[in-house]
């Protein structure tokens, strides 16, 4: 079973650095959302300073929202999602490997490249730190959930779309336990227990997440 | 046996049959609420007359979390007996849910003008509620997005089961970042003791929302069944009467 995992993961990265611009693209989206904030509310240091974790944050969900409807799709265009459903290891595995590949190719870059936009909100060092610990355990969450919310929209019109509408409200704790760690940091205050808030939710979403996501892999292709 | 009616045909008479009895009880109950609420319940001695929209406000945000409990536990039901018609109840609850959540902000912010002030405040409350409607419109949208009905059903179902896990970290969550970041300028100061008639009156409108709720939910459902199964004999039959 961990052989398959690992199969399944270097197929898709493989996949992924075969088409880099679909990852850079992810990364791209991300860098220019969070920087038209800036621009939509002006230059203010203290200002920016203030909203800087909440901007991070929401541009990372709707970076990682982007790159969700990819998750499948392609696999069930070709057909080898098919094959992988009536493969002996269980559906667990594939949709596990799944999520690790998105969370490698959309999650991982989005928490090292966010620091940068940090600097760029005035946050001090310290709460830069906390920003990417944030967002080192909350981007999982992201692919945990996106991937049941990829698998349920498979087939469906205007999957893109939709897939906003399902997951975003199932996103409000991470931003609320992300960003607040941030403004928890920047006020002085512990950010521990916003991100030990923040691990738990990881945890739940990962009991939660890939059930509904094999559960809807298997209504999809029923 | 009860899982007899578990079937469109068996329940879809006996549905039209339902219908007019709840309806008529809504209508009692609500003209009853009503009555009390404007005239016999006393003026609010902090509020005054604005205050008298809690007869509407407080069962239609009642109704919207209970609606959506009792639609995922029809959609558990669905994926777990396999029952057509346990998605099809889902279907049809979901809407009066979502209309009943939209009242529920309504009535809160035309509520909150006289009272705070604003007419939206970030306050826990209204922005879980807030989330909650997202949560009934991305489940009505996945429904329509699917063409094929059985597989709307179930794929509906699983997320509303994955919203009914979520709502209360949601609500959690929300409840944290509200403290954090609200000031003193607003709080809620309701009075804690209510006059009897005051909890007349919206108990009397809680019943009639629920009544309203379960007549609008089978009408619904018979027009699902309806739409779903209109080249089955039996529906050209009972229609042809």
């Amino acid at each position: 079973m961990a052989h398959a995992f690992l199969l399944l993961v270097r197929r898709d990265l493989r996949i992924a650095l075969r088409r880099r611009g679909d990852v850079l693209n992810v990364l791209v989206f991300f860098l220019v959302a969070a920087s038209l904030f800036a621009l939509g509310v002006g230059p203010s240091p203290e200002l920016l300073r203030a909203m800087g974790a909440g901007v991070v944050w929401v541009a990372a969900l709707l970076a990682a929202m982007l790159s969700l409807p990819r998750m499948f799709a392609a696999d069930l265009a070709e057909g080898t999602l098919e094959q992988m459903l009536i493969a002996p290891q269980p559906l667990g595995v594939l949709v596990a490997a799944k999520i690790a590949s998105h969370w490698l190719l959309t999650g991982l870059p989005l928490a090292l490249v966010a620091p940068l936009i940090g600097l760029q909100y005035q946050l001090p060092a310290d709460a830069l730190a906390v920003l990417l610990a944030g967002l080192l355990i909350g981007t999982p969450v992201l692919s945990v959930l996106g991937a049941a919310g990829a698998a349920l929209t498979l087939g469906a019109r205007g999957a893109s779309v939709l897939l906003g509408l399902l997951l975003l409200p199932l996103y409000v704790p991470v931003l609320v336990f992300g960003a607040g760690a941030v403004l928890a940091a920047q006020s002085g205050i512990d950010a521990g227990a916003q991100l030990a808030l923040l691990g738990a939710f990881l945890a739940v979403s990962c009991v939660v997440g890939p059930l509904a996501a094999c559960a809807a892999l298997k209504i999809a292709l029923d | 046996m009860i899982f007899s009616y578990a079937a469109p045909q068996a329940f879809y008479p006996v549905a039209g049959r339902m219908v007019p009895w709840f309806a008529w009880l809504a209508a009692i109950l609500a003209a009853g609420g009503l009555y009390v609420g404007f005239f016999v319940a006393p003026t609010d001695a902090t509020q005054g007359e604005s205050y008298r929209i809690i007869f509407i406000h407080v069962p239609a945000a009642w109704m919207s979390m209970f609606l959506y409990l009792v639609m995922a536990g029809w959609a558990a039901l669905g994926l777990i007996l396999n029952t057509r018609l346990s998605g099809m109840m889902a279907s049809a609850i979901a809407p009066t849910g979502a209309m009943f959540t939209f009242l529920a902000l309504w009535t809160g912010s035309l509520w909150g003008k006289p009272t705070w002030g604003t007419y939206w405040v970030w306050d826990a409350r209204l922005t879980s509620e807030l989330v909650l409607l997202f949560l009934y419109l991305g489940f009505i949208a996945l429904k329509a997005a699917i063409p094929d009905p059985q597989r709307a059903d179930r794929a509906g179902a699983v997320l509303a089961l994955l919203g009914a896990v979520n709502v209360p970290i949601i609500y959690f969550s929300v409840v944290w970042w509200s403290t954090l970041h609200q000031g003193a300028s607003v709080s809620l100061t309701r009075s804690p003791t209510m006059a009897a008639t005051m909890l007349t009156g919206m108990v009397l409108m809680a019943l009639a929302a629920w009544m309203y709720s379960i007549a609008v939910t089978l009408l619904r459902l018979r027009a699902i069944i309806r739409s779903r199964e209109g080249d089955a004999e039996w529906i050209r039959i009972s229609a042809g009467k």
